[in-house]
């Protein structure tokens, strides 16, 4: 079912004793959810992603704005009566029930015509249970299960009466990491399988990344940028998002524009196209570095670590704005064998590859689109 | 040779410290005061109990039996007392908790005013008993100036008013129950409120999304998640009521064998030290009789709870 978002603002009353103003957890939200689609929802804690799933479930009233699930307005109606599935972050199983009644209990709330038989309740419960990998798991109480069973049965509790829409909140954050990776992957199935519209809330970009068709990036109640993950990775609008996305961070660095080349610290690294002089905030992708001894950008080395596949040279530059410079290079070549060899202290030098590279305005933080070049040996 | 001897003694007293010697002895102050408080009395009042033709002047007996069991259970006044004190439990247990589960539910549900409200409900319990029998003295007595305020109330409604402290069974019984109930309530309600406050408000979330009654949240959610709260008090509820005594005497006075309305724990004062008193293999016997009951009726309860509270 498609979801479409129309100025959505909650406004909460204050509750500090001296500061009595309105918190905003959500301001001025539009998007339009596709039908059939993963939403990731995505920002740090505090940001108002929650929010935004509690009133799209309808425990939450939005003081401005509508809802619509296709071309139904769903603003007023209460959460039962909306046709979503919600999966808490503690999966808010009923511990005194077995997996099976914890399934079962939505159907037993049916009224009137809607209402099923023992039989047919048993039915469809056992198929939910399959979907997600738990038929064998049926007569078990929730204390007996591991956290990623627990996970799948109160996402089969979720997905019983057929939901229009999956909400999860934090699906993923009480598993480990091994786990995580597992359950995110069933998630992603079930929902091709079921091809219900799901929408779920994280504050890891990892996670959102891998499994979203489209991320929603939000900040202090406000979105950042919307699309797929991919494109905003590789394009984001403004210092906050392209910080926010990506393991190891982007590296940030003061520079200025001088003659239309940009300059960090000393270091003429790339072209840039007509602009006027100015100063900028430099973002660099840690793997828009490439060892080069007579690159551009100038760095002291602090250290190589080896991750199997990868190297990640660590280096301290004085125009970044981080303690240290990290850097990701594939480690079967010449150059990263020679730069795990060079003594603590020693210079490094990178070339940098102008798509891993923006620019953002040093006060607005907003994104100036540019077009980089390198700078060809004269 | 002093040095070899010394390192030999020390090692001894490590090894013994190491087999569990050591845990022994921390335990060793708790367990002289259980064995002196506890365990000694307990046994010793077996002990009187058997002691037939006890004289408390000469200290003597005459021989060991059950003959004080069979006088006690012959004794018309005990046996009144059971029946006062199993009516008393019957009553107030169930319904002392049913009204405090009702008032802890409203105290959850309320915002406004419910600090205010939990220390008015709180009230009781830290008010002393005998002050609280006063109280119920001028609701229900009758003196020659008035006649209770509950009676000024039933004349009100056209009714003929009743002398409920020395008046028939049934009034002075009432009166004790709604007293016990008052004072008891206080603690439940503090048990409940916090029992309730503790259940994860996500399951009520849970449930309200999937459509869930009102009634359905409360008898399939909230009701097991409190349930071992609402059985450890009904256990101790049985416990405290089987031992009623200063409540009473609040009430009716220290003639409570004439009031007909005395308790188990009160026959047994009454044994030792009132007005038939000086008999206290009587009371041994009596204690003895009322240990087993709470005993058995704990084990019941325990035993039904454990079955109910698996999860």
């Amino acid at each position: 079912m498609e979801v479409t978002l129309k100025n959505l603002t909650k406004k909460f009353p204050g509750r500090d004793k001296k500061d009595r103003s309105e918190v905003i957890a959500v301001s001025d939200l539009n998007y339009t959810i596709p039908d059939g689609k993963l939403i990731g929802l995505l920002g740090p804690s505090g940001c108002g992603k929650s929010t935004v799933l509690n009133l799209i479930s309808g425990l939450l009233k939005p003081t401005e704005g509508r809802i619509f699930f296709g071309d139904d307005d769903v603003t007023e109606l209460p959460p039962e009566n909306r046709g979503i599935g919600l999966v808490f972050q503690n999966y808010a199983l009923y511990p005194h029930l077995t997996v099976r009644q914890n399934i079962m209990f939505p159907l037993e709330n049916l009224k009137g015509k809607d209402k099923l038989t023992k039989g047919e309740m048993r039915e469809k419960a056992d198929e939910t249970a399959k979907l997600v990998q738990i038929d064998g798991l049926m007569d078990r109480k929730p204390r007996e299960l591991s956290g990623g069973q627990q996970q799948r049965v109160a996402i089969a509790r979720a997905l019983v009466k057929r939901p229009g829409v999956l909400l999860l909140d934090e699906p993923l954050s009480n598993l480990d990491a091994r786990l995580r990776l597992r359950t995110r992957e069933e998630i992603r199935r079930i929902q091709s399988e079921t091809k219900i519209t799901t929408i779920f809330v994280t504050h890891d970009q990892e996670e959102a990344m891998s499994i979203s068709d489209r991320i929603i990036v939000m900040k202090d109640g406000v979105v950042q940028q919307t699309g797929e993950p991919q494109d905003v990775y590789d394009s984001p609008d403004n210092l906050f998002v392209a910080k926010f996305l990506g393991t190891p961070p982007i590296n940030i660095f003061t520079g200025h524009i001088r003659d239309n080349t940009l300059y960090i610290g000393g270091d003429a690294v790339l072209r840039v196209g007509e602009m006027p002089d100015r100063e900028v905030i430099v973002g660099i992708r840690p793997e828009g570095f490439v060892l080069n001894e007579r690159g551009a950008l100038t760095c002291m080395l602090n250290g190589v670590e080896v991750m199997g596949r990868d190297i990640s040279v660590v280096s301290v530059n004085d125009a970044s704005q981080d303690p240290t410079v990290r850097s990701i290079i594939g480690a079967e070549n010449e150059m990263s064998d020679a730069a795990m060899h060079k003594p603590r202290g020693s210079t490094v030098c990178f070339d940098l590859i102008p798509r891993k590279v923006f620019l953002f305005d040093h006060r607005t933080q907003e994104r100036i689109v540019c077009k980089l070049q390198q700078i060809t040996a004269k | 040779m002093a040095a070899v001897g010394k390192g030999t003694v020390d090692g001894m007293v490590k090894k013994i410290l190491n087999s569990g010697v050591k845990g022994w002895l921390y335990l060793l102050p708790a367990l002289i005061f259980l064995g002196v408080f506890m365990v000694y009395p307990l046994i010793d009042v077996l002990i009187y109990s058997l002691e037939e033709g006890y004289n408390s002047a000469s200290q003597t007996y005459q021989g060991m039996g059950g003959y004080n069991y069979s006088y006690v259970l012959h004794d018309p006044y005990f046996l009144q007392a059971v029946k006062n004190t199993f009516l008393l439990v019957i009553i107030t247990v169930p319904l002392s908790t049913g009204i405090a589960l009702l008032i802890a539910l409203g105290l959850h549900s309320i915002r406004p005013l419910r600090e205010l409200l939990q220390t008015v409900y709180f009230l009781p319990y830290v008010t002393n008993t005998l002050a609280v029998g006063m109280v119920f003295m001028i609701l229900f007595k009758k003196t020659e100036y008035s006649d209770g305020f509950i009676n000024l109330l039933i004349t009100w409604f056209g009714g003929n008013s009743v002398d409920f402290i020395d008046g028939p069974y049934w009034a002075k019984m009432v009166v004790l129950c709604l007293y016990t109930i008052w004072v008891v309530m206080p603690f439940k309600i503090l048990i409940l409120t916090s029992a309730l406050a503790s259940v994860n408000p996500d399951y009520y979330r849970a449930a309200r999304v999937d459509g869930t009654s009102g009634f359905r949240i409360f008898v399939r959610i909230t009701l097991p998640m409190i349930s071992p709260m609402i059985f450890y008090l009904v256990i101790t509820g049985f416990i405290g009521a089987f031992k009623a005594y200063s409540d009473v005497v609040a009430l009716f006075g220290t003639d409570l064998n004439a009031a007909g309305m005395n308790t188990i724990v009160g026959y047994v004062y009454d044994m030792l030290y009132g007005d038939s008193g000086g008999y206290p293999s009587f009371a041994s016997a009596a204690a003895v009789i009322l240990f087993a009951i709470v005993f058995t009726i704990t084990c019941i309860n325990l035993l039904v709870s454990d079955r109910k509270l698996r999860y």
